[in-house]
């Protein structure tokens, strides 16, 4: 063995070493910081964790992109949604009065708000692209308030790490990291342009996240979990997405 | 340096023989970083492609500005049917639905492809491979041999022994191209997509026109790809696909096997 050969045999196994231990002492980090996503795991783990790691650095803070009134879409697309319940007819036939809205888990004083409690909080709006996964986007101004707002109402504990959502369609569930959770654009949405938030956009309660795309705004809110760990809920990736083949973090 | 096999170097170490089956060097060809990230590049792009082409089916319209939606008037709209119920075809039919491993293995692919260009960018740019493989010489820039160039290619004339070894001004100024103006803008026009990555760079999709912009951007670059891959394919073809494709596997070339 030459003495070239030698020193590259050297110097690789180095880089080799240095490379895997990089990795690992990378991994903790991002493990503590938060920027592992619940379906790291699995063939397509290493590209969800990798969009999710560095839009988590770049975007914590950022706001999404406000449009001014005249560009808020004509007709605002309302989306295919599955069969709606008995349950949600008969809530839709009293005008909603009977909807709840329960808050549970980490939290310091578990509650149950019907929508008029909601919006008696203040209210917020802000006018923002709906993207769907598919292509198609619309702009809407969106009003409701703030989950930040809800939140403190209840009390969330220091150790929450994430938000579980559910609609009254038991097959729609979704989570989000406190990141969002606590954004000043994330809302509890109960109008749109103007008026009360019509039953085709996902009224009269849609978690709306403008940073996210379409399939993380649920429509039909019912139901706020704040919790540690996705690991108990459904397969434990975190949200109903992943369990059909999407990503939990939908910001691509 | 020798590696990258430059303009100067083959006429030099090719030595034509009409007796020896090989010559007396085998010249470098390309560099093992040209390769390494040629093969990586090439697996992420027909899975990009594939993916993109699979994304695409659940709303094959397009549009110009910030939104656009079945209740919007579309730019145009390819005429093949959906994966989505919603989408107006006119075709009595919808497709299964594979946007999530589609979408999964679209982004994977993409970082994958991204942080092998940048490896092959800053490689290129220290190493000097795009000064002496890529970027014309002034002297070939003159619209006679642009033309001869030309001329020659539309001939479908096979390309002589010194162009296995280095680039003709036409494939470089196509590889300047593709390298520093497709790869650029459709990575772009991707990033513009991302709700989350506009939040913290807004220009980087007000610039392009809004969201359906750069979606139909995102689009036509892509095609723009995939004639220069039908282009290039044609290319190694001509010039004998076992040699051309042999130097990019083992980096060196046979300008026998050319002549056979």
């Amino acid at each position: 063995m030459t003495d070239l050969s030698r020193r590259k045999v050297i110097l690789t196994g180095l880089a080799a070493t240095a490379g895997v231990s990089g990795l690992g002492v990378a991994a903790r980090l991002a493990e503590k910081y938060g920027l592992v996503p619940p379906d790291h795991g699995g063939i397509y783990g290493p590209g969800e964790t990798l969009t999710y790691a560095a839009q988590r650095l770049l975007t914590r803070h950022s706001l999404a992109r406000e449009f001014s009134p005249s560009q808020i879409s004509k007709r605002p697309l309302a989306n295919e949604i599955a069969p709606l319940s008995d349950g949600f007819k008969r809530l839709q036939a009293g005008g909603f009065v009977d909807w709840r809205l329960s808050v549970d888990g980490m939290v310091d004083r578990p509650a149950s708000f019907s929508l008029a409690q909601l919006k008696s909080y203040p209210s917020r709006s802000h006018i923002t692209e709906l993207a769907c996964e598919e292509g198609w986007s619309y702009i809407a101004e969106w009003i409701g308030v703030p989950l930040s707002h809800v939140l403190d109402v209840v009390g969330i504990r220091p150790q929450a790490k994430y938000v579980v959502y559910f609609s009254i369609d038991p097959d729609w569930w979704e989570s989000m990291d406190m990141a969002d959770a606590l954004h000043p654009q994330t809302f509890l949405a109960y109008g749109m342009n103007g008026n009360d938030l019509p039953v085709g956009n996902g009224g009269p309660l849609r978690m709306r996240l403008p940073r996210q795309l379409g399939y993380k705004n649920v429509k039909f809110i019912t139901r706020l979990t704040v919790t540690e760990s996705l690991k108990g809920l459904g397969k434990g990736l975190g949200s109903a997405a992943p369990e059909a083949g999407y990503a939990w973090y939908a910001g691509i | 340096m020798g590696r990258f096999g430059s303009a100067q170097a083959p006429a030099e170490t090719y030595v034509p023989s009409s007796t020896s089956a090989v010559p007396a060097t085998i010249p470098w060809r390309h560099s093992a970083l040209v390769r390494v990230t040629h093969w990586i590049i090439t697996l992420c792009f027909f899975i990009l492609l594939v993916t993109g082409i699979e994304i695409l089916i659940s709303h094959p319209r397009f549009y110009w500005g910030e939104t656009g939606n079945i209740l919007t008037a579309p730019l145009f709209q390819l005429p093949i049917p959906s994966s989505r119920a919603l989408v107006p075809t006119g075709y009595g039919y919808v497709l299964p639905d594979e946007n999530g491993w589609s979408r999964a293995l679209h982004f994977q692919a993409a970082w994958l492809v991204v942080l092998t260009g940048l490896l092959y960018a800053i490689c290129g740019l220290f190493s000097g491979h795009f000064r002496k493989d890529l970027l014309p010489s002034k002297s070939d820039l003159s619209w006679r041999v642009l033309a001869n160039t030309i001329a020659s290619h539309l001939r479908f004339q096979r390309p002589s022994a010194a162009e296995a070894l280095s680039y003709n001004v036409l494939q470089r100024l196509a590889y300047l191209f593709v390298i520093f103006v497709l790869f650029p803008l459709v990575i772009w026009t991707g990033l513009a997509m991302s709700p989350a990555f506009v939040s913290a760079v807004p220009a980087s999709v007000t610039l392009l026109g809004g969201r359906q912009s750069a979606r139909t951007i995102h689009f036509f670059v892509s095609l723009a790809l995939v004639f220069f891959l039908l282009v290039h394919l044609v290319m190694v073809l001509l010039a004998g696909f076992w040699s051309r494709t042999g130097a990019m596997i083992t980096g060196r070339t046979s300008t026998h096997a050319e002549r056979t």
